[in-house]
């Protein structure tokens, strides 16, 4: 390498420049192009175990007959990939990584090495998790939420090497996001460009600095517990085990006290991203900066304290389970807000309906359905009837769905210029987006009928159970598999427009949006050390239509 | 590999180094919190567990408590030597301080291959199961402490890197606090 060291671009090979690279938009893209391969995993399982709801006991193409075990399987591993390697590493380590050098003006992360550590120790837990399918006895099949007795006992969930492979997974992915998260919070505390004072700094970057605040919070808790459920599975210990002496309760505090948190830990960075495409297409000014920075910032103290409304049936302290709806039901408050100030936010703009546009007003619709049906589920009264059934299920999915993937969409399409120096295809990304929003809401609208007619989330196959096999549910279903077939297919139609947009799409100028927002002023795409000249700020992120100016926009680092 | 422009800013004033250890400790504190929080409500609503702390040797974790602080004070005495750009005498105090944590975990090797012996193994009851995590992660962490203090004394021996003499001090001041937590929960309360 020495004889390369004066022009280290262009000279490094493959192996150093993508895959081993300290730089911060490289890492992110590392983390973007694993993410999406997970979502496709994450895609496929789904469509196998809704195959099974749909036609129990036929065989489904391209998987075969679903056992009772490889369902478990299948919707433990969907679940889990789809929060742990999908949300996480898109909406938080993929944006965060691209976006807060570039949009606080400067070079890199503060610790460049640690965040390709981050990476790779992220890496590492994927295949760990991909691997656990192969092992004897198979992956883990207990659940997303691991509960014991029946993840810490063999003899119980029948897939021991899946279960600790699955615990070793979901925890060397914590160190991965501490690592990457004290990487954030440092590099935006610390590495500013002049001028940028705390309210200048643009929402998406703030909600993902809050929202890495709340992970390492809440998560030590569960790192602590999946040490405990270690030792149960592998050294007999019965720190969960009720039969001597143990508690499993304990694992559900310890799991949802990260758990609930963790919903919001996704939701600000996807909040964020939708703020900064609603500012830029509506040409407006974010209403209320502060509003929505202080009601992020009482989202996430409020979600310290809602974590039992998990656990309503689990045989909690009635007195505990009323205060934990009163605060549940509180936090739709700040969450509301900050629905009713982006809508203030685009009332009266000149709303221009570009792809990323509709990605993130269709964020907003759908996120209020999610939101407003989880008040049913947060009281607890209510909540003991919907308990496990696919109400819950649906009530998350419009929740999950809606971040994880339709923020990270918005995300995706509006950065894309920027990325990757090339613009995509509207009109292709106009159908994608379409085919996916239909077959979401026909995906999941149907499940909450079947939810409250009692349809229990945990049921194999609905023949066993005359009271559920009826024919009207036996269609919401077969409408619910059918739309989610199609989804993935529409996904196809993404991949297409991606992969054609990054070889042919038109090139993209610095600023093809016309945005105020610093990573706007460098190249398309930026080079090592993002900016030719590191900026200065001069103004907030949301200058658009300030009086006076023949532009509609006023870039933070232009001098008055 | 150069350091980017952006480790260098200091928009808070504080370094960027001791900024992000202040945050390795606040989730450190939130794992630990969250394991002392587990065993305290379990020891709460098990009145048994304190005959079964009684076992424990309250004089070998006095001693070993003795030496942890103690190894702490070289660590203050190295940062000191540090700010005075002495990388020599800082490094010869870290070696001092790894020392310290040699000796705990020598001492802790001895007092837990007596207990086994005895058959108060992880597996006997939950309290001593709390009592071989929680020390043994504590234990990890004065290992770990100890390698990390190493490399850093071999770089400020040739005086480089000195800032980060106080940063492994100010790790090592929280693997104290840990402990001052674990030993009256383990072995005091009885």
């Amino acid at each position: 390498m020495s004889e390369h060291a004066s022009d280290h671009h262009g000279s490094e090979g493959f192996f150093k420049k993508y895959l081993w690279s300290t730089d911060h938009k490289i890492i992110a893209m590392q983390y973007l192009f694993t993410g999406m391969f997970m979502a496709l995993i994450g895609g496929f399982l789904a469509y196998a175990f809704r195959m099974q709801h749909a036609f129990p006991g036929a065989s489904v193409p391209g998987f075969g007959t679903v056992s009772p075990g490889q369902y478990n399987m299948l919707v433990t591993s969907h679940g889990t990939i789809m929060v742990f390697w999908v949300a996480m590493p898109v909406l938080i380590a993929a944006f965060g990584n691209y976006l807060i050098p570039l949009m606080i003006g400067c070079d890199d992360m503060v610790f460049p090495r640690l965040n390709r550590l981050s990476y790779q120790v992220f890496l590492l837990s994927a295949l760990i998790l991909l691997v656990s399918f192969v092992v004897p006895g198979g992956a883990f099949g207990g659940a997303w939420t691991s509960y014991p007795p029946l993840s810490s006992r063999a003899e119980y969930n029948l897939s021991p090497a899946g279960a600790s492979l699955w615990l070793l997974a979901v925890a060397l992915e914590f160190v991965a996001f501490l690592m990457g998260g004290i990487n954030f919070i440092t590099t935006v505390m610390n590495s500013r460009a002049p001028g940028m004072s705390a309210f200048r700094i643009p929402m998406v970057i703030w909600m993902i600095v809050i929202a890495t605040v709340l992970f390492m919070g809440s998560v030590g808790p569960l790192v602590a517990g999946a040490v405990l459920l270690f030792c149960d599975q592998l050294l007999g210990t019965a720190f969960y085990d009720p039969t001597r002496g143990g508690d499993p309760i304990l694992w559900q505090h310890l799991f949802w006290f990260f758990g609930h948190p963790e919903v919001y830990v996704v939701l600000l960075p996807a909040m964020g991203i939708v703020a900064e495409v609603m500012t830029v297409f509506a040409r407006k000014k974010l209403f209320a900066y502060k509003t929505v920075l202080y009601t992020a910032l009482g989202t996430a103290v409020v979600s310290f304290f809602v974590w039992a409304h998990h656990q309503f049936v689990a045989g909690i302290d009635p007195r505990m389970a009323n205060i934990f709806s009163a605060a549940t039901l509180i936090i739709s408050v700040p969450v509301a807000e900050m629905i009713f100030v982006y809508i203030a936010t685009l009332y009266g703009g000149s709303i221009r309906l570009k792809t990323p546009m509709l990605w993130a007003l269709a964020f907003m619709a759908e996120f209020l359905i999610g939101g407003c049906t989880g008040i049913y589920l947060g009281s607890s009264g209510s909540d003991l009837h919907l308990h496990d059934t696919y109400f819950v299920l649906a009530h998350f999915h419009f929740t999950f769905f809606p971040i994880a993937i339709i923020g990270a969409f918005a995300g995706i399409t509006h950065w894309f210029p920027k990325m990757f120096g090339r613009m995509m295809d509207e009109r292709l990304g106009k159908i994608h987006f379409w085919g996916t929003i239909i077959t979401f809401n026909t995906t999941f609208l149907p499940l909450f009928i079947t939810g409250l007619a009692g349809d229990h989330r945990r049921i194999y196959s609905h023949i066993n159970f005359p009271d559920l096999a009826r024919a009207e549910l036996q269609q919401l279903r077969m409408v619910a598999t059918i739309s989610v077939v199609v989804m993935l297919a529409f996904q196809l139609v993404f991949l297409f427009n991606f992969y054609m947009s990054l070889r042919r799409g038109p090139k993209a100028e610095a600023n093809p949006w016309n945005a105020n927002t610093l990573e706007w002023a460098a190249p398309s795409p930026p080079p090592h050390g993002n900016f030719a000249e590191l900026p200065t700020v001069y103004r907030g992120p949301y200058e658009y239509g300030a009086p006076g100016r023949e532009e509609d926009f006023w870039p933070q680092n232009v001098p008055s | 590999m150069q350091k980017p422009i952006a480790t260098t800013r200091s928009a808070t004033g504080i370094p960027t180094g001791k900024l992000a250890i202040w945050w390795v400790l606040a989730s450190e504190i939130v794992i630990f919190g969250g394991l002392l929080v587990s065993y305290i409500m379990n020891r709460l609503g098990h009145g048994e567990w304190g005959d079964y702390a009684a076992h424990t040797n309250t004089m070998a974790g006095a001693v070993n408590t003795f030496v942890l602080l103690t190894s702490s004070l070289s660590a203050v005495l190295a940062h000191k030597a540090a700010d005075q750009k002495d990388g020599v005498k800082a490094a010869r105090l870290l070696r001092l301080t790894a020392l310290g944590a040699a000796v705990f975990l020598v001492i802790k090797s001895f007092e837990w291959t007596h207990e086994i012996r005895a058959g108060y193994t992880i597996t006997k009851n939950g309290f001593w199961a709390f009592y071989y995590t929680a020390a043994g992660l504590h234990g990890l962490h004065v290992l770990a402490g100890a390698v990390i203090m190493l490399i850093i004394a071999a770089d400020a021996a040739k005086n480089r890197e000195l800032q980060r003499v106080e940063l492994i001090g100010l790790y090592w001041h929280f693997v104290d606090v840990v402990w001052i937590f674990l030993f009256p929960l383990l072995y005091i309360a009885k």
